[in-house]
Order: C-alpha cells, then sequence, then structure tokens
C-alpha cells in the first residue's frame, strides 16, 4: 500500500504534516533533516541503535496474554505488547535513543525537550545522563504538579526541569517554549521531540524509531495466533507516537483494524476532552498541519483528559493522513472509562497500566465484547502507571501518597525542627 | 504598485529610513487600536505591522505573548483585526499596514468564510479592509505557494523574516518570493530577547541585499534611539514591536496614544539624523 511509504520529500502526509517553521529555525530543520537522510539507513546507526534497544531498553518487549480478561469478557482474545516493560517504563525511550544518538553524531552537547506526562523527560533525562549531554526540559506548570515523581526521578538524572507558565501550563506550551529555546541555542542545541508531531523530520523520524513496537508485533503475534495476526490493534493516540510505533508496520495488512484511542476526558461532547482527529479541524501547530482543537477565530484551544500524556489539542499529521483515507479507525475513551481500565488490569491481570495506555484497554474491552473468542485484538500498553498512582489516589479519595516529606513532616528518626513543628504535624 | 512599495520607494529617494512599529492588535485596550495608529503615524511611523493575536506564539518572546494573551482575552480574533484596519483607513488612505501573525488564524478564516483554495477569504477581506501586506511567522515558502498567488492576484505583499541563520542559497528563494520589504530577524531568539548586536547586524544587511531586491528591514531587539539609528545605517527599515508594548502597558487608556508617539517620535528623529549626518 503506497501510503506506508509517505511522507514525500517535504513532509507532507497528504495534505498534514509538513513544516510551518520560522525562520529562524528553518536552519536546524534543514541540518537536522540533513543528519537524518544520512544516517536513516546507515548500517553502522542502525546497528548501534538495535544493540541498544536490545542492550539498554531490554527489547523485544513481550506480547501476554490477557486470558484472564478476554475469558470474563467473554468476546475477542486480548493481547498486550509490553511497552511498559522497557527501560524507564515506556515506549518513549525508544525515540530517544535514536534522536540522541543523532544528537552526537551532529555534535550538539546540549538537549532540549517538552513532556507532558514526564515519560518521554524522563527517558530524555535517562539517555543524556548515559551520553553524559546536557539536558533541560520543559513541562507545563501543572503537568509538574500532577507528575511530580517524574519531575523528581528527571532531577536524579541530572536534568533541568523548567516549569512552564504560559497558556494552559500543559504540553503545547511546554512545547512552545521548547521551540523558543531552539531558536535562540541552535548552534549547540538538539531539540528531542517526543510524538510524531513537530515539523518534518520529526512525525517521521518519530515514527522511524518507534515502529520497532510494530515490527515486533509482526514477528510475535504469529505464534499466538497460528500464524496471523491480529484482527485490531488498538492503542491511545495523544500525539500519537506509541500509536505511529505500532500502527506503521501494519499498515499493508489491510485485513487488521487499526483503532486510535483518543482521550474523551469528560466526553466528547463537553468541551472537555483532547480529541482532536474526531473534534478538531485541520490547522496549523507547531509546525505541522494536522487536526487540531481550535476556536472559531483559529485559536488553539485548552484541553482536557485525566492523563497528562494525552492532554494535547494536535495529532501527528499521519494519523490526520489516515483518519482522512480510513485506514485507522479513531475513537474516544473518557476518564472514567480509562480508570476503571486502569484499576480492572490492576486487579485481574496484576499490571498497573499508564493512564494514557489505559485508554486503549478500556477501548479493547469494549470492542472485544462485539468480537469471537477466536478473534483476537492487540493492545499497545504503551507505559507503566507508576506515575499516574498520585492521580488515581488523588481521584479516588486515597491519602497514602502523601509522604511525610510531602506534608512538611519529620520522616521517622530525624530530629523536628521549628518550622515542622509550627505546621502542626501530626504523624 | 503596492502601497508599501511606494511608500518605501518614497523614502528611498529622499535618502530617509522607514520607521515600522509594531503593535498588537487591541492591546492593551480592544478599541483603541486605530487610534493608536493614527497616533504613531503622526509621529513619524511609516509602516504600521499590526499584530494578529494568537494563542500558541512559539516565536515571540514573553512580551509580545503576554499582549496577544490579553487581545484574546478581550475578544480579539482575525474578524476583528481587520474591522480595525477598515476603521483606520477612513481617516488614512495613505499609510501601509502590514498584518502579523501566524498561519492557524488565517487558515480558519478561510475554513470559516471562504469557499476555495488557502488564503482565498482572508486575501480578499483584508483586501477589501486596506491591508498591504501579510507577515505569517511560521510560513516559509516552501508551504505558502497558494497563498503568494492569492497574495499576488490581490495586490499585496508577502514579507518574509530572514535570519542571521539563513543561508545564502534560503536568502534567494526568499528574495524570489518577498515582496514588499524582508525582515531581517537581528537576533538568534525570540520577539524581545537578548541584546543587539549591531556590528553583526551592519556585516549580515550587506549579505542579505546580494540575495534581496526588496528593502530591508531589521526588527528583534532595538530599543531605543541609539539602536534604532545604527541599525538604519545599514537597513532601509526599522522594526520596533516589544519596546512599544512594554511601554504601553498599564497605561490609562488616555496615556496609550501619547506614550506611543513621544517614543516614535525619538526613534524617528534618530533616523532622520543619519540622514542629516
Amino acid at each position: 500500500m503506497s501510503n506506508a511509504s509517505l511522507p514525500d520529500a517535504r513532509g507532507h502526509f497528504g495534505r498534514y504534516g509538513g513544516a510551518f517553521i520560522s525562520e529562524t529555525l528553518t536552519y536546524a530543520i534543514q541540518e537536522l533533516t540533513e543528519a537524518y537522510a544520512r544516517y536513516q539507513h546507515d548500517p553502522e546507526f542502525l546497528a548501534e541503535f538495535e544493540d541498544e534497544l536490545a542492550h539498554y531498553v531490554g527489547r523485544p518487549s513481550p506480547i501476554y496474554h490477557a486470558a484472564r480478561t478476554s475469558r470474563e469478557i467473554g468476546g475477542a482474545q486480548i493481547y498486550l505488547k509490553r511497552e511498559d516493560l522497557n527501560h524507564t517504563g515506556a515506549h518513549k525511550i525508544n525515540n530517544v535513543i535514536g534522536q540522541a544518538m543523532l544528537a552526537k553524531r551532529m555534535g550538539k552537547p546540549r538537549i532540549i525537550a517538552e513532556t507532558g506526562a514526564g515519560q518521554h523527560g524522563v527517558a530524555t533525562a535517562t539517555i543524556c545522563a548515559r551520553y553524559g549531554l546536557e539536558c533541560i526540559v520543559y513541562m507545563g506548570s501543572e503537568d509538574v504538579k500532577r507528575q511530580s515523581p517524574n519531575v523528581y526521578r528527571m532531577n536524579l538524572l541530572g536534568a533541568t526541569v523548567v516549569p512552564v507558565e504560559s497558556g494552559s501550563k500543559t504540553l503545547k506550551d511546554a512545547l512552545n517554549e521548547a521551540m523558543r529555546d531552539w531558536v535562540a541555542n541552535v548552534d549547540n542545541t538538539f531539540y528531542i521531540i517526543g510524538t510524531v508531531a513537530g515539523p518534518h523530520p520529526y512525525p517521521m523520524m518519530v515514527r522511524d524509531f518507534q515502529s520497532v513496537i510494530g515490527q515486533e508485533c509482526l514477528v510475535q503475534m504469529p505464534e499466538f495466533l497460528q500464524g496471523g495476526q491480529p484482527d485490531a490493534v488498538v492503542a491511545c493516540v495523544g500525539g500519537g507516537s506509541n500509536a505511529m510505533g505500532i500502527f506503521h508496520p501494519y499498515i499493508p495488512h489491510e485485513k487488521t483494524r487499526l483503532i486510535g484511542v483518543e482521550a474523551a476526558g469528560q466526553g466528547l461532547d463537553s468541551g472537555k476532552h483532547a480529541a482532536s482527529i474526531q473534534r478538531g479541524e485541520p490547522g496549523v501547530l507547531h509546525g505541522n498541519r494536522t487536526y487540531v482543537l481550535q476556536d472559531e477565530n483559529g485559536q488553539i484551544t485548552e484541553t482536557h483528559s485525566v492523563s497528562a500524556g494525552l492532554d494535547y489539542p494536535g495529532v501527528g499529521p499521519e494519523h490526520a493522513y489516515l483518519a482522512d483515507i480510513g485506514r485507522a479507525e479513531y475513537v474516544g475513551i473518557t476518564d472514567d472509562e480509562a480508570l476503571a481500565a486502569f484499576h480492572h488490569l490492576c486487579r485481574h491481570e496484576g499490571i498497573i497500566p499508564a493512564l494514557e495506555s489505559s485508554h486503549a484497554m478500556a477501548h479493547a474491552m469494549k470492542l472485544a465484547k462485539t468480537m469471537r473468542p477466536d478473534q483476537s485484538i492487540l493492545v499497545n500498553l504503551s507505559g507503566r502507571g507508576d506515575k499516574d498512582i498520585g492521580t488515581v489516589a488523588d481521584l479516588s479519595g486515597a491519602d497514602f501518597y502523601e509522604r511525610p516529606s510531602m506534608r512538611g513532616l519529620v520522616l521517622k528518626g530525624a530530629k523536628p525542627t521549628a518550622s515542622d513543628a509550627s505546621q502542626g504535624g501530626a504523624a | 504598485m503596492s502601497r508599501i512599495q511606494t511608500t518605501l520607494d518614497a523614502l528611498k529617494a529622499k535618502g530617509r529610513k522607514a520607521l515600522i512599529p509594531y503593535v498588537t492588535a487591541g492591546f492593551p485596550y480592544p478599541d483603541i487600536t486605530p487610534a493608536l495608529m493614527h497616533a504613531m503615524v503622526a509621529a513619524g511611523a511609516d509602516v504600521i505591522e499590526l499584530g494578529v493575536p494568537f494563542s500558541d506564539p512559539s516565536a515571540d518572546g514573553p512580551v509580545i505573548q503576554a499582549a496577544g494573551d490579553r487581545a484574546l482575552a478581550a475578544g480579539i480574533g482575525l474578524v476583528q483585526v481587520l474591522a480595525m484596519v477598515r476603521e483606520f483607513r477612513q481617516r488614512d488612505a495613505h499609510t501601509p499596514v502590514v498584518l502579523m501573525g501566524y498561519a492557524n488564524p488565517v487558515e480558519c478564516y478561510d475554513l470559516r468564510h471562504g469557499t476555495g483554495s488557502t488564503g482565498s477569504a482572508f486575501v480578499r477581506d483584508a483586501a477589501a479592509a486596506g491591508v498591504d501586506g501579510v507577515l505569517i511567522v511560521d510560513y516559509p515558502p516552501e508551504e505558502c505557494q497558494d497563498f503568494a498567488a492569492a497574495l499576488r492576484a490581490a495586490s499585496m505583499d508577502l514579507i518574509f523574516l530572514l535570519a542571521p541563520t539563513s543561508t545564502p542559497s534560503r536568502m534567494d528563494e526568499v528574495g524570489r518570493l518577498a515582496t514588499g520589504y524582508v525582515y531581517y530577524v537581528s537576533l538568534k531568539g525570540v520577539t524581545g530577547s537578548g541584546a543587539l548586536d549591531v556590528a553583526a547586524v551592519q556585516q549580515a544587511v550587506p549579505r542579505i541585499r546580494a540575495h534581496v531586491t526588496v528593502p530591508v528591514g531589521v526588527g528583534f531587539g532595538i530599543r531605543d534611539a541609539a539602536s534604532a539609528q545604527a541599525v538604519g545605517q545599514v537597513a532601509d527599515a526599522v522594526v520596533i514591536g516589544s519596546k512599544i508594548i512594554q511601554l504601553i502597558d498599564g497605561q490609562p487608556r488616555d496615556q496609550v496614544a501619547p506614550t506611543a508617539a513621544a517614543f516614535l517620535r525619538e526613534i524617528r528623529a534618530a533616523l532622520d539624523a543619519i540622514q542629516a549626518a
């Protein structure tokens, strides 16, 4: 199928994609485009990438048959691609290694990144620590609050996390801020974008690095399915990198339905969601043309999702294209549905999934009921849920996460200080 | 011939430098812009760049972003900006107006008001309102062929940015499409940032002239009469934005126009002194 060979030379997926950038970024983008073209098919580069994935990330990640869940639901068999078992706990690390390897070859000692949920930030901080690169991570101040464990992880890894106070204080604003940094420091700085959005070549490059997920599945699934491939592949879509990674190798396998799950938040018609494909219109944001959530004046609207990683008003341009040509379907899962799936996986399969991945799981559980037990659904379990347990605890009214140190109370064994006493701690 | 070209040609013939102030439409008060534009013209502005507020102005610094946010909160979109230009035109048929903004509001305008290709509805309505040129920060030459054609058909100018990182082949590319003037971003960074490196600008502008036939304006980082004069030594036009926004921010309604005008008169005098010198 010809669409698997997109984008074209200028980064277009049909009417989407491209490089809508200010002149100040043109040089940086050209430099990156040339570097990626040089290494994209370079055997030495690819061999190192594979070696890193095998020995540092722990690939291939396994596929797990969620047999108990499948039995209880009574429909299709659900399989989970365990990207949550990667080093740092999500698929994000695959792409970051690829881009950091490029940065090293391009002689850029300073790395910037933006992050929503923090998984991309943690992955970037991790690789920078290993490769000895300076690391600055921009993060909306709302996300800094929601994802404080990941902020601390980045700090431990030596990264500087910069809270962004502008706009909605979430991922899109962190992206704007990272672009500004890049403009000012293009000489020594490589911008590692964490999703399949941004100006060309990012959507293509990130997809290529993440396609390892789907390529592994193409080999692994036949072992479960008597040589066959799954009837459906389901993945959550914010920017859409884990979905693109698992979808892309399946595009030519037309019998396999590709289903992207957007964050429906409080409902697709509530105005509080992040479903860019289902409720957005074509527009230009962050360097590419794609579906964006916008108001009647073309201003980008604020989004809502229980999952910081899906809380983005745009989507990768290749998803916009796949939606238009009908090769992939896009559906919505609400916060409540995602949380129910989160708890289900915890209690029935012993897996604490990321809230992002819980969206995909929730849809798979709905879909399975409409299918036969001899059919199969492959879910990309893109990340683990450690980072989200604070959010879930808050929503459940649980108190355990309030560590003594977070209450300003003394830890066991430490001497109380005057300020601790004045805060009236009742440990 | 466009109003921008006529204006810049006339200035050049007299050996004068063009002064191009930038203000965000609808800032600091949603209805003040036409009066502010008239005051700036009276103080010596030759062309006015009117910023179209956008929610995600990734090439602007905090000053212009905050001004845009305030205008957005007051409900200023492209429809309102065009109305401001229409109002300005009722009393000023000469001073060129350039809209400066980002692609998404323009494309959204086409989506809501148009029937045809990119730029059609926007260009039609902007031309009717009296807009002379457009600078879309995130429309590089590769991505704006249709838009450029629509503007050309309406005799409007397409202004492009050039940056310290622009290569000679890039300057050629921009030179082929640019009309009106090109806007040289004098430093690596966003609007309002950093210190102006006058020596670097003085080296860069002649390089640009080797590739670009339209006049060269320089902006980003020009904050006072001295820096304007230094840049004016080599450039055809001097663009000033963030500093004006800072000066009028927080002024009572009746002080906005006088404050901007007083500042521009200083700049005007400094630019005119180049000719005298």
